[in-house]
């Protein structure tokens, strides 16, 4: 068994001018400087084939998006991607272009998945123009932040191939 | 209109014609070719980060201008790309001539620009087949919307006759003279008529339009250079300013009254869903008729599918409709 570092991406999600729909834009940004160096991060609107694109080639990914499901404000929805669909949940993205769930299932119909995905959703409150993220919104975006730094810091370090 | 007909044309209206749920049910069948739209989307949203600094609702653009102009290289690393891009077109051209077509035509009044010299997008008269000819700024004048009591949506209505279609098929039917000698050539080839009534044929128009908006894309990087300034001065003065372009969907009409310092006083947008609102339902009152027999998931599939003629905002074009018949 070979270990080698193996590109790893996390992709935060969101629009910031529309409040709590930034929060995975929120969380990209505070953990950027802390990620190890082959721990890449990128932000996107949630677009399908920009997705698709980001991921092209990567063997770790975290997505990270505000969801819409009917739980509290703040609640935390984590999916194994490969193993779970997940189109039961709603991603409030863009009127303009398909959206996470969409991406995730084409890219299982176009073989395209990376061969680990997951997905921290975070229960929005208020998706209306704004800046700021809820309290409970922010509260939780504090809490991805860290399970995914040490989530990440344990595949950057060595990885099975 | 690269990135919007490619998206509307493989992941929205394609399924509708071959028979599938979605696009990702089509992408267990046709991988490649979703993977072909996938690439055709990308490379118009390319051009739009580059020039409009992100892909959808650009920000780079301003009064005059632009904020910044991209460097040559970052130009000419598209041309490459769109050479694929064109030739991925022509094939989108045919295969969307092959897709079983639904035998349904109208007597429309298609709305759309007029330039002197181009297949219009930025610029023009507003015209129709039905004798409007116009200059934008007379918009309000001929047209006005409508609240109805049954609907969200604003209906716009031209004051002398009512309903009216905008988007590719009506600047297509307008404008046939215009398109290159390649993308004229590709549709004759798919089998259009220079006019074309049936607006389920707008995903072949959609195509024609994907590889005319290619081939100008490439004659504009092909001439062009960086100019010194990224955008005019414009003193602000009192005033209003009208305009209207081609969206992808059809014509977007925009007016603004503004004071001496700029601030905008009043302002008017028309986008093209509205528009295109009274012709969609009176699709539907033509369409629904003759296939009232049929199961009504199979009718509600079919009606969905003339819904998407007209490409409405996405928020209406994926399954979207609760078909409810109440039989007199």
């Amino acid at each position: 068994m070979t270990l080698t570092p193996s590109p790893a991406i996390v992709i935060g999600i969101g629009n910031t001018f529309r409040s709590d729909d930034g929060v995975g834009i929120w969380v990209a940004r505070r953990i950027r400087e802390q990620l190890p160096d082959t721990v890449s991060v990128v932000e996107a609107t949630g677009e399908a084939g920009a997705l698709l694109e980001a991921w092209q080639g990567a063997a770790f990914v975290i997505l990270i998006d505000a969801v819409r499901s009917g739980a509290a404000p703040g609640a935390i929805h984590r999916f194994d991607a490969p193993t779970e669909r997940v189109q039961s949940i709603s991603f409030p993205g863009s009127t303009h272009s398909l959206g996470v769930g969409e991406a995730i299932e084409l890219a299982r119909a176009l073989n395209r998945l990376p061969p680990r995905l997951i997905i921290y959703g975070i229960e929005g409150g208020h998706f209306g123009p704004g800046e700021e993220l809820s309290a409970a919104v922010a509260r939780s975006a504090a809490e991805v932040a860290e399970r995914i730094l040490s989530e990440a810091r344990s595949w950057a370090t060595k990885v099975p191939i | 209109m690269i990135e919007s007909h490619a998206l509307h044309v493989y992941m929205l209206h394609a399924p509708d014609f071959l028979g599938y749920e979605d696009a990702i049910q089509m992408a267990r069948e046709h991988g490649e070719i979703v993977q072909r739209g996938l690439r055709l989307k990308k490379t118009g949203n390319e051009i739009m980060s580059l020039l409009g600094g992100r892909e959808i609702h650009p920000v780079n653009v301003r009064v005059g201008g632009f904020y910044k102009i991209p460097a040559q290289h970052e130009m000419a690393a598209l041309v490459e790309k769109l050479k694929w891009a064109r030739e991925a077109a022509l094939e989108t051209v045919r295969w969307t001539a092959k897709m079983p077509m639904p035998n349904f035509e109208r007597d429309y009044e298609f709305v759309a620009l007029r330039h002197p010299n181009e297949y219009p997008l930025n610029e023009g008269r507003l015209i129709s087949n039905k004798g409007l000819d116009i200059a934008v700024r007379e918009y309000d004048q001929h047209f006005s919307e409508r609240h109805l009591a049954y609907s969200n949506a604003l209906h716009s209505l031209l004051n002398e006759r009512a309903a009216y279609f905008v988007g590719p098929l009506a600047r297509y039917n307008l404008n046939f003279d215009r398109l290159s000698p390649l993308a004229k050539q590709a549709a004759r080839e798919a089998g259009l008529e220079p006019v074309c009534r049936n607006p389920f044929q707008s995903i072949i128009v959609r195509s024609v339009e994907i590889l005319y908006a290619c081939e100008e894309a490439l004659r504009i990087l092909e001439r062009f250079e960086r100019p010194e300034k990224p955008a005019v001065e414009v003193a602000p003065r009192v005033g209003t300013g009208y305009g209207c372009t081609e969206a992808p969907r059809g014509i977007l009409y925009h007016r603004y009254r503004l004071n001496g310092q700029g601030v905008i006083l009043d302002a008017k947008i028309v986008p093209p869903t509205s528009q295109n609102q009274k012709t969609i339902e009176d699709d539907l009152w033509k369409f629904v008729p003759p296939r009232i027999a049929l199961p009504i998931d199979q009718l509600q599939k079919q009606c969905e599918q003339a819904v998407r003629n007209y490409d409405p905002c996405i928020s209406c074009a994926t399954h979207f409709l609760k078909l409810r018949l109440e039989h007199e």
